[in-house]
């Protein structure tokens, strides 16, 4: 045999066990995905029933639901977007529309994509000391706070880049017929990414509805359903956290129940914010 | 393009109806209610890291640099040391980046080169969805799925092989209960690839195609490709990517929370359970009777807070040094 086969025998070699560990490794990133939503299919249908959406979490052993976690997760995370999103979209305004190549668009931008996978857990710690610790006990309040920092770097990210994706031409379209600058944003520039800046949005909604550990020492949890936002508020993670761990058979079916409802909440707003951005560019 | 232009219309038609002042208060209004926005960022920012420097005093002054060097974490006697935390978070994170970076790589490999065009979508599309699946989704499943399997098969199996060897052997000792150092790493590897993927297909992206041609053209490998054109001019882009990546590890908390045991023990076994400094904060803070217990796990939030903003700012600072905008 000679040099020059042998080479290309080896370089054949290492291509063949090359695509095939890639084939693998793609395998096992579809399997664990595969294999999660069988889990969370299997054991959360079979625990899902009427009662869950119409009882309030039970004591260990007895009947009882969700409820008091599906509504507290919901009043949380929609304050908490409620707040996030002006402050948000104003925020990307300014560094799509008037910070753009300054030094201080620049910082606030690094700053934002730090913050954007920054650990939810510290901004429980901080959301403790500035709304629980001063007041002196947790309310809901607190962890609709902590949810809506979490979901403001999300909501300022896609803002810019969406009104960035805006032609220059409509603005000097705007500007040329004598619109002042705020006019052309409000009036073109808004409307023009409107879809873009919901996409966003649905994002900051999938984010936030599955964190837990902001939660932890903000929202604290509540056995009972409450209307007061201001007392301990459940919530569908924590709540599954609490019973996940729990030796108790009825609490972990619930926990199942719960994490079943948090993930297709959280995929179907994923797809959803998805379809919704193809759409718009 | 109608929207538009009528849009512009009625822009014109209503200011012309305005004195010529009002619009422009109402500008400097505008903007200043978006900078204050922006602004708001940068002040939270420094909140965050005012409010864990000040209120971790109580700690830092009580136990000074011992607290980094010791791992007695007594709430009893009142004496804390951050060692186990610290040591599991490192460890936790060590084994998730040689699980979930190699993984990482085969995928966008298969995806940059290997994948027929029709599946290309979809499959991104999965394995971003796999992104997307809620920490504690992670943490329950490595519970109830992989930490019985780990125990059942993946561990009897490495104590039996590796055991036996001398200083390898030390890493797979102890009963094997399936939760514990390696089980929480292997999650958190599973839960990065997605990430480090994502921003790897992105800079891959940007690679000049005229580059890769050339590379086909001389009679290159698909692998040759991949491992001698595209990753070196990507390179910086990729180690961004990576970096992401490890902020992500280190300061994941549900998932960990769940499988590590919460041991606040020194201990060389990857089959032990431990404890990191995000699963600390989540399972005793809320239970931190006094102020120093709970200046205790401030300065351990700090520690984190510092540790990963660190790798996270480095990581941005690579990505925007390799040109192309990456979205994560």
């Amino acid at each position: 045999m000679t040099p020059d086969r042998s080479i290309l025998i080896q370089r054949r070699v290492v291509e063949r066990i090359s695509v095939g560990l890639a084939w693998l490794a793609t395998l096992i990133g579809l399997a664990v995905l595969a294999l999660i939503l069988f889990e969370l299919l299997r054991r959360g249908i079979s625990s899902l029933r009427v009662s869950t959406f119409l009882q309030s979490t039970p004591a260990p052993g007895e009947a009882g639901g969700l409820l008091n976690a599906i509504i507290g997760s919901l009043v949380m995370t929609g304050l908490a977007i409620v707040v996030a999103t002006p402050i948000g979209v104003a925020a990307g305004t300014w560094l799509a529309e008037y910070g753009r190549d300054r030094k201080l668009a620049a910082i606030i931008r690094f700053l934002n994509d730090t913050l954007l996978s920054a650990p939810s857990i510290i901004i429980g710690l901080f959301v403790y000391g500035i709304a629980v610790r001063t007041v002196g006990h947790f309310s809901g309040w607190a962890g609709a706070i902590a949810l809506g920092l979490i979901a403001l770097p999300v909501i300022v990210r896609t803002s810019e880049d969406m009104m960035n994706l805006i032609p220059e031409s409509l603005r000097e379209a705007g500007m040329a017929v004598g619109a002042p600058r705020w006019k052309v944003i409000v009036s073109i520039v808004y409307r023009a990414s409107f879809s873009g800046i919901s996409t966003g949005i649905l994002l900051a909604v999938a984010r936030i509805s599955g964190e837990t550990a902001p939660l932890l020492f903000t929202a604290l949890n509540n056995q009972f359903l409450t209307s007061d936002i201001n007392q301990p508020t459940s919530s569908l993670p924590v709540v599954i956290f609490q019973f996940a761990m729990s030796p108790y058979e009825n609490w972990q079916q619930l926990a199942w129940a719960g994490a079943l409802l948090i993930s297709v909440t959280v995929l179907v707003l994923n797809i959803l914010a998805r379809s919704l951005a193809r759409r718009s560019t | 393009m109608g929207t538009q232009v009528e849009a512009v219309a009625e822009a014109t038609e209503s200011d012309g109806a305005m004195p010529v002042r009002r619009p422009l208060m109402t500008e400097g209004l505008f903007r200043s209610v978006t900078l204050a926005a922006a602004a708001f960022l940068l002040l939270s920012l420094a909140g965050i890291a005012l409010l864990l420097v000040v209120q971790s005093q109580l700690s830092i002054r009580a136990f000074g640099i011992h607290f980094l060097l010791t791992d007695t974490w007594n709430p009893v006697k009142q004496v804390f040391g951050a060692l186990a935390p610290i040591f599991g978070t490192l460890v936790t994170s060590i084994i998730a980046m040689l699980v979930g970076v190699p993984l990482a790589f085969g995928v966008t490999f298969f995806l940059a080169e290997l994948c027929p065009f029709a599946l290309r979508g979809p499959l991104s599309v999965a394995i971003e969805l796999l992104a997307a699946v809620p920490s504690i989704i992670f943490g329950m499943w490595g519970l109830f799925v992989l930490a019985p399997f780990m125990a059942a098969h993946v561990q009897p199996a490495l104590i039996a092989l590796l055991g036996p060897i001398p200083v390898i052997g030390k890493l797979f000792q102890g009963p094997p209960f399936g939760i514990g150092m390696l089980t929480a790493g292997l999650i958190l590897g599973v839960m990065i690839l997605p990430y480090v993927a994502a921003v790897a297909r992105q800079v891959i992206a940007t690679v000049p195609p005229m580059l890769r041609e050339a590379a086909f053209g001389v009679g290159a490998t698909r692998w040759e490709v991949f491992r001698r054109v595209l990753v070196p001019y990507a390179s910086k882009g990729l180690l961004g990517g990576v970096m992401l990546g490890l902020g992500r590890a280190l300061g994941e908390t549900m998932a960990v929370t769940f499988v590590i045991g919460n041991s606040h023990r020194l201990s060389a076994s990857l089959f032990a359970a431990g404890t990191t400094i995000s699963a600390s904060l989540a399972n005793e803070f809320t239970e931190a009777e006094s102020d120093l217990y709970q200046s205790s796990l401030l300065e351990l939030g700090l520690i984190l807070f510092v540790l990963t903003f660190a790798v996270l700012m480095a990581a941005r600072i690579m990505l925007a040094q390799s040109g192309g905008k990456v979205k994560v």
